[in-house]
């Protein structure tokens, strides 16, 4: 049994299908890409995951209980972190408490969730900038904060969308290694992705999506070949 | 205590004795007047820090917060007048009401997603129900007003609340510093962090696992029955309530202008902007007397001059800039330190 089991989702938004008839697993310990064009339903489909939206239909299930149609705190709760494309930092507190609040998730007190906070910035290369107001932290920084955030819940599974965007090349080398690191010590990723140096270091299979549908899946060597996937969104020259 | 005191920079607690024990000492060298307006300073002190729980701390803007005054001045009124009640024992079933009501007003509108300027006009409206409803309410008096009875007392009652100016003051002390010490407590409790990722953020403080709902509705109640407590003092001080007074939304702006002032989700802004309002809005009517100049509603064009001046010049406040000037903004950046 796979740790993250969807089948069969779909979400439309007044008539436009975003997603349709989706059925993906993400097996425990792995890390599983999730690209697609501009608008393939990448988002949405993390959104069903995660509780935002409840899929119209198809199953959501964690550890084989169902998840779909639960509140976000409530998947947070039973071990999904996730970060968002557009990033939402506690603008007005540090560094440091933004993590604290997501600590605060799995600890059993403040000061525990201060210390994890400072295990998890330091992970992230963060912890010389804890006291700094979030605002004041450059877009690369912003993302690291997502993700730091996002880690500090303790979860099984982490969904990270798009957190390599905006990074400069040693900036997403850095990334990637971290998350190799943590995918060693057992946390499952499943990541949606533009930056391709990314996904094919990172994921041991990927799923694409295109106007809604999956199209293909595969390696990531696997996927670099398919006809369907150059045509719709590698190009051709990626041949 | 170490969680009280942890991360407090010495010189603040120095100035913040040194406060307090000026505090403590005024109404011995102070005159009758100007006890009372300390009285009123500290009455906006405690009411603003208690607002400033929901909308300062939680993000939810309240604009009906008299609504709370005027249950706590009520109750407490009506069970002490009619049944003999003490203030003491009568504020339970005050915290009790303000806090349901607080918790109806909560669950409407977080229940169906009602929030921003459309849960500030909910708040309003129930503030205005009370007023109307009380209106006509003859029970206690109705518009006609609800009077506690006045004699010359010769000692202190602190037992009914019944007494000198002086006894108020340090009662209304003792709340706003207990109001303080909660509000600071409180900021660096798990429930704290939560209220300023939900007012930062609510996806995201929703996505770390905090149930916002919840989390909103705690902020609500509790500021909600704390406010009451306050209306309880109004009541037993000015031994008058009438509806159109006690409920008017005009005393539900002037309960939020000094948090403003002083600065929306700080500890310290709600005391310094009640010292700096009330201060200033009083010298200035003294001044007005001296020059023999009758102007009615000066006071509220002033407020609206400050309230201008600040939104134009400081828009986080006094106290932000004010703390930085004292040297004492060595914490961890957090807002509300």
């Amino acid at each position: 049994m796979a740790l993250l089991e969807v089948s069969g989702i779909s979400k439309s938004f007044s008539g436009l299908k975003a997603v349709q008839n989706v059925s993906f697993e993400v097996p425990e310990g792995k890390i599983v890409g999730l690209i697609g064009p501009n608008g393939a339903g990448k988002t949405t489909c993390f959104n069903m995951i995660a509780g935002v939206y409840k899929p119209d239909t198809g199953t959501v299930m964690l550890n084989g209980a169902r998840i779909d149609g639960r509140r976000p705190d409530e998947i947070c709760k039973a071990g999904i972190g996730r970060t968002f494309q557009i990033v939402k930092p506690f603008a007005g507190l540090s560094v440091l408490d933004n993590v604290v609040v997501g600590a605060l998730n799995a600890a059993a007190s403040v000061s525990e969730a201060r210390q994890k906070a400072d295990e998890v910035l330091e992970i992230l290369g963060l912890a010389s900038k804890r006291l700094q107001a979030a605002s004041t932290l450059t877009l690369p920084d912003r993302k690291r904060l997502e993700v730091a955030r996002a880690l500090a819940t303790r979860p099984k599974l982490l969904l990270l969308d798009e957190v390599m965007a905006g990074l400069r090349p040693t900036e997403i080398d850095q990334m990637v290694r971290v998350l190799l690191d943590l995918n060693k010590r057992g946390l499952t990723i499943l990541l949606i992705e533009h930056v391709m140096r990314a996904v094919m270091a990172l994921s041991g299979n990927v799923i694409v999506l295109h106007h809604g549908e999956l199209i293909s899946r595969g390696t990531p060597d696997q996927i670099a070949k398919d006809p369907k996937v150059l045509e719709c969104y590698l190009g051709e020259e990626a041949l | 205590m170490n969680l009280l005191l942890e991360g407090v920079p010495r010189s603040a607690l120095i100035l913040l004795a040194l406060f307090f024990a000026a505090l403590i000492a005024a109404p011995m060298v102070l005159n009758d007047y100007l006890i009372v307006v300390l009285i009123t300073i500290l009455y906006f002190a405690y009411a603003g820090q208690c607002w400033n729980i929901m909308m300062g701390f939680a993000g939810q803007l309240s604009l009906g917060h008299a609504l709370y005054i005027g249950l706590g001045a009520y109750v407490t009124a009506a069970l002490y007048v009619k049944f003999g009640v003490s203030p003491w024992i009568g504020l339970l079933p005050a915290l009790v009401i303000a806090g349901a009501v607080g918790a109806v007003i909560g669950f409407l509108a977080f229940r169906f997603g009602v929030s921003g300027v459309y849960f500030a006009i909910l708040t309003i409206a129930f503030a205005e129900f009370a007023r109307i409803g009380f209106d006509h309410f003859p029970w206690v008096g109705g518009a006609a007003g609800y009077f506690l009875p006045v004699a010359n007392y010769t000692q202190n009652d602190f037992f009914n609340l019944r007494g000198s100016q002086t006894m108020f003051y340090y009662i209304l002390l003792a709340m706003t510093v207990l109001a303080f010490v909660l509000c600071h407590l409180l900021l660096r409790s798990r429930a704290g962090y939560y209220w300023l990722a939900i007012r930062e953020s609510p996806e995201a403080a929703e996505a770390l696992g905090i149930n916002i709902f919840r989390y909103k509705m705690y902020a609500v109640v509790l500021s909600a029955a704390l406010t009451s407590l306050g209306g309880v003092i109004f009541a037993f001080f000015y031994n008058n309530l009438f509806p159109e007074q006690v409920f008017h939304i005009s005393r539900s702006i002037e309960l939020i202008l000094g948090p403003i002032i002083g600065g929306i989700g700080t500890l310290f802004g709600p005391v310094v902007g009640a010292f700096l309002l009330t201060g200033l809005a009083e010298g200035l009517r003294e001044v007005m007397l001296r020059l023999g100049i009758d102007l009615p509603g000066v006071k509220q064009v002033f407020y609206g001059i400050c309230l201008l001046c600040v939104v134009m010049f400081l828009p986080e406040g006094v106290w932000p800039p004010l703390k930085k000037k004292l040297g004492l903004d060595r914490d961890t950046g957090k807002k509300g330190s």
